[in-house]
């Protein structure tokens, strides 16, 4: 048994014995805190929107984190911690999840959280009327009637979801889902204040009419200048909370948020320019901070169009890329590479290494040629192809470097092309392309939020790759106490057999902190809580 | 004047209608949609998103609505920052902007014409070499470059400046923003008054005024610096337009939450609404202070009379 499957195991037992292993500030003894308990976040872009049943986006989620708190949360290393539910048991088939709720879960307002507010927050999330980007989130565990409903053909209340009392919440699902109390740590599975978003409609998310039951509550909201938040004195855990308020800056330009910490106004930055790394790594290295993050960038096979519908094709050109060299000269920040389409990093899941990288890249290379050369592929009938990314300085580098690989190892002759984002998702999504460049980040830590993407039914799989049995293995393991043994066979066969897609390297987040923030935890998902923080004195 | 005035806010009418339309189908025409993303959506849930804001009807019947909205002071709902309405958004952010602008149009205005009028004086001076490479640098030096490099001098250097951020329009908060988007403006405006001051000063009114024998002072300020300004002032119209409805750079580097940024990442973002709203709100400004530089001309200059 890994480390990893230990303490996941250890985590279920403790939730079985009852046992409350909560997340808050850990103030290490003999540290002094500073007087002043005030943090500040670089935000990222300013989020579309603070509903959490209606965000989407990683800036929206941070800040909604800590707003608002839901039935679990997922600790550092992707275990369940509780929220607002103490416990939870099962039926015998796993398909009723009955979650008991703490008495002393209350809203800003100071008004109980109760389960007809989750019964409300779940029914909200599928309500056509709220439109809700992530709706399809409540489709995933299969909860009765989601899908009925967000396609308007059964009515929000018969959404599997029943307050059995005010503090006994319960969930059917359709078939049982193993993850589905780890999917709850997600925004759009959080309660929602039923009385004051009637009150206010859509203006209830604004400062002043906003209610929230997290560890903080909306102050301000300045868009693109500032969100403020305050601690919430009704939170359950608030006397374990440290920090007394948290201001995140909405800076989508990475310098513009490196300036700003550097000029000592922001404490943990949202991200890091590439082009500083080496500098800031020699200059501060404590306070340059990278976490392998749960997604994949990778290299997007058109597979309905000549010859990318060659598996040989795909193979030749996914091995003639020399990913450590792209991860430790181009990226450069600590990338790792990647063979497998799932990140190593997920909690529960150890994917097997595929043969093609137990190989030296060397003898990748060889591969490689006469694999191109058997498709009908060679230097004088070179293989020719536009190389489709979206513009950026980044993505740009890693075309050129991989693209001069291909010429090098096989004369794949390339072209890259550029299209502004919103452009190149409308080529890609019209399959409008031969190879793209694509990236994934996981929505909860399990492999299937990864590996599902490449079902022939899956909305994102633009490169419409179809494996019959790549798809059943996928279905099977939605049920499976054990999903590892499908998931290694899915990888097999979408990468290490037919390379669907080309997996480049592990994403990681890349932040800079100042030495006096305390408790800050990073972890693969990116789940980062202000509560958990403390500011030393300094 | 009164005649002119009217005459001039009824053409604004039909341009500013035509502005609407063309940008609206424009805008539309745009490939991908405000909702589109690297995580599309199920068909049902993108359903009942374009149904909640009318993208699923055609195209022309949206126009009306907005049309409609617009005629009622509605901007609508953005579609990025979904939590507001446009107006909302740029009653938030329009202030920012024009206070930053304000600031910088007078120091540009007072510094750009006081330098070029000096250079003009002193052609082929020494100081006229230093303002008119000052001009050419201003003009060359994007604010991209001038932010940043203002952030790392004064704050990460000396640390005598907020770094960024707007607190409500205080004073150390304003001084970078406004460095930052004068510095091209008052370039511009010295090489124009500079331009147009050496060409008045060879007209034959001046020579005229010398052979008299007024003293030098009075030769410039009663009868030169009039029509030096006429140029000046056809650039200061759009211009101001301009600089009160602020810079992407400086809204991105500063964090001044000001209007600028609406402009790219609308357009970026598909922000239909945000597009059409900045849209309409430049273009009625740029119709109004054209109809200011006008009556300022007939101001300055007596032979022009509407």
């Amino acid at each position: 048994m890994n480390l990893k499957k230990t303490l996941l195991a250890s985590a279920l037992m403790s939730l079985a014995l009852g046992a409350v292993q909560t997340q808050a500030a850990d103030v290490p003894a003999g540290v002094k805190l500073a007087d002043v308990q005030e943090l500040v976040r670089g935000g990222g872009a300013e989020p579309a929107t603070l509903d959490p049943q209606k965000v989407e986006g990683t800036p929206g989620s941070h800040r909604t984190r800590e707003l608002f708190e839901g039935l679990y949360n997922l600790d550092g290393d992707g275990n369940l911690t509780p929220g607002v539910a103490t416990s939870y048991t099962t039926n015998s088939d796993n398909t009723v999840y009955t979650f008991n709720l703490r008495k002393d879960a209350k809203w800003s307002n100071g008004e109980s959280v109760t389960a007809h507010d989750f019964v409300f927050g779940f029914q909200r999330a599928v309500d056509p009327v709220t439109a809700s980007a992530y709706a399809w989130y409540v489709e995933i565990p299969s909860i009765v009637n989601a899908s009925k409903i967000i396609n308007g053909k059964a009515d929000v209340k018969s959404l599997g979801v029943k307050a059995v009392d005010d503090y006994t919440f319960e969930v059917t699902l359709e078939r049982p889902v193993p993850y589905f109390v780890k999917m709850t740590s997600h925004q759009t599975l959080f309660p929602a204040p039923r009385k004051v978003i009637e009150k206010y409609g859509s203006e209830w998310v604004k400062p002043g009419n906003m209610v929230s039951n997290g560890a903080y509550k909306l102050d301000s909201w300045i868009v693109n200048e500032k969100m403020e938040m305050v601690r919430n004195d009704q939170y359950w855990n608030n006397e374990k909370t440290v920090i007394d308020k948290v201001t995140f800056l909405p800076l989508e330009n990475d310098s513009a948020d490196l300036k700003r910490y550097e000029a000592g106004e922001i404490d943990i930055t949202w991200n890091l320019p590439s082009d500083h790394f080496k500098r800031l790594k020699k200059e501060s290295p404590d306070e340059v901070i990278i976490t392998p993050q749960l997604g994949t960038y990778y290299y997007q096979f058109n597979t309905k169009v000549e010859p990318y519908n060659n598996p040989d094709v795909r193979k030749a050109l996914s091995f003639a890329i020399n990913r450590d060299v792209i991860t430790k000269y181009v990226t450069g920040v600590g990338e790792q590479p990647a063979y497998t389409f799932t990140p190593s990093i997920v909690n529960g899941f150890n994917p097997e290494t595929p043969a093609y990288a137990k190989m030296t890249q060397k003898e990748r290379e060889a591969e490689a040629k006469k694999l191109l050369q058997s498709a009908g592929y060679d230097k004088n009938n070179p293989l020719t192809f536009n190389l489709l990314y979206n513009t950026n300085d980044g993505h740009k580098r890693i075309a050129i470097a991989i693209a001069s690989m291909w010429k090098k190892t096989l004369g794949v002759e390339v072209t890259l092309e550029n299209q502004e984002w919103k452009t190149y998702l409308e080529t890609r999504k019209a399959g409008d392309f031969q190879v793209a460049r694509a990236g994934w980040i996981g929505d909860y830590n399990e492999a299937s939020t990864m590996l599902d993407l490449l079902t022939s039914t899956h909305g994102n799989n633009d490169g419409k790759y179809s494996n019959a049995e790549y798809d059943r293995l996928l279905n099977e393991a939605k049920t499976m106490k054990n999903p590892s043994i499908n998931y290694n066979k899915a990888e097999e066969i979408a990468i290490n057999q037919d390379m669907a897609v080309a997996p480049i390297y592990t994403y990681v987040t890349k932040r800079m902190k100042k030495p006096y923030v305390g408790g800050y935890q990073p972890n693969p998902e990116d789940n980062i809580y202000t509560r958990d923080m403390y500011i030393i004195a300094h | 004047m009164l005649t002119f005035i009217f005459k001039r806010i009824f053409e604004a009418i039909p341009t500013l209608l035509i502005l609407i339309t063309v940008s609206f189908f424009l805008m539309h025409s745009a490939p991908g949609s405000p909702f589109s993303s690297e995580r599309s959506l199920p068909p049902e849930v993108l359903a009942n998103i374009n149904a909640k804001y009318h993208l699923d009807e055609p195209v022309i019947n949206q126009f009306f609505y907005y049309l409609g909205g617009v005629l009622q002071g509605d901007l609508g709902p953005s579609f990025r920052y979904k939590d507001f309405t446009i107006n909302e958004l740029v009653a938030q952010s329009l202030p920012v902007s024009a206070e930053i602008g304000i600031w910088s149009f007078i120091i540009a205005v007072v510094i750009g014409v006081s330098c070029g009028i000096y250079a003009a004086l002193r052609q082929n001076s020494l100081v006229d070499y230093f303002v008119m490479a000052f001009a050419n640098i201003g003009i060359v030096l994007p604010n991209f470059v001038l932010a940043p490099l203002c952030i790392l001098f004064f704050s990460i250097y000396l640390k005598w400046l907020p770094a960024g951020g707007w607190n409500d329009g205080a004073w150390p908060y304003l001084v970078m923003p406004v460095i930052a988007m004068s510095t091209s403006y008052i370039a511009q405006i010295a090489r124009i008054t500079r331009g147009s001051m050496i060409e008045t000063m060879h007209s034959n009114f001046i020579r005229t005024a010398r052979a008299k024998g007024l003293p030098s002072y009075r030769i410039i300020l009663q009868h030169a610096l009039r029509p030096t300004m006429l140029p000046v002032i056809s650039y200061l119209g759009p211009a101001f337009v301009g600089i009160i409805t602020g810079s992407v750079i400086v809204d991105v580097y500063f964090g001044t939450g000001g209007i600028g940024q609406h402009f790219i990442n609308g357009a970026l973002n598909r922000d239909y609404s945000m597009v059409m709203g900045v849209t309409i709100l430049v273009g009625s400004l740029t119709i109004l202070f054209n109809a200011v530089v006008d009556i300022l001309y007939a101001v300055i200059d007596p032979k022009i009379r509407y």
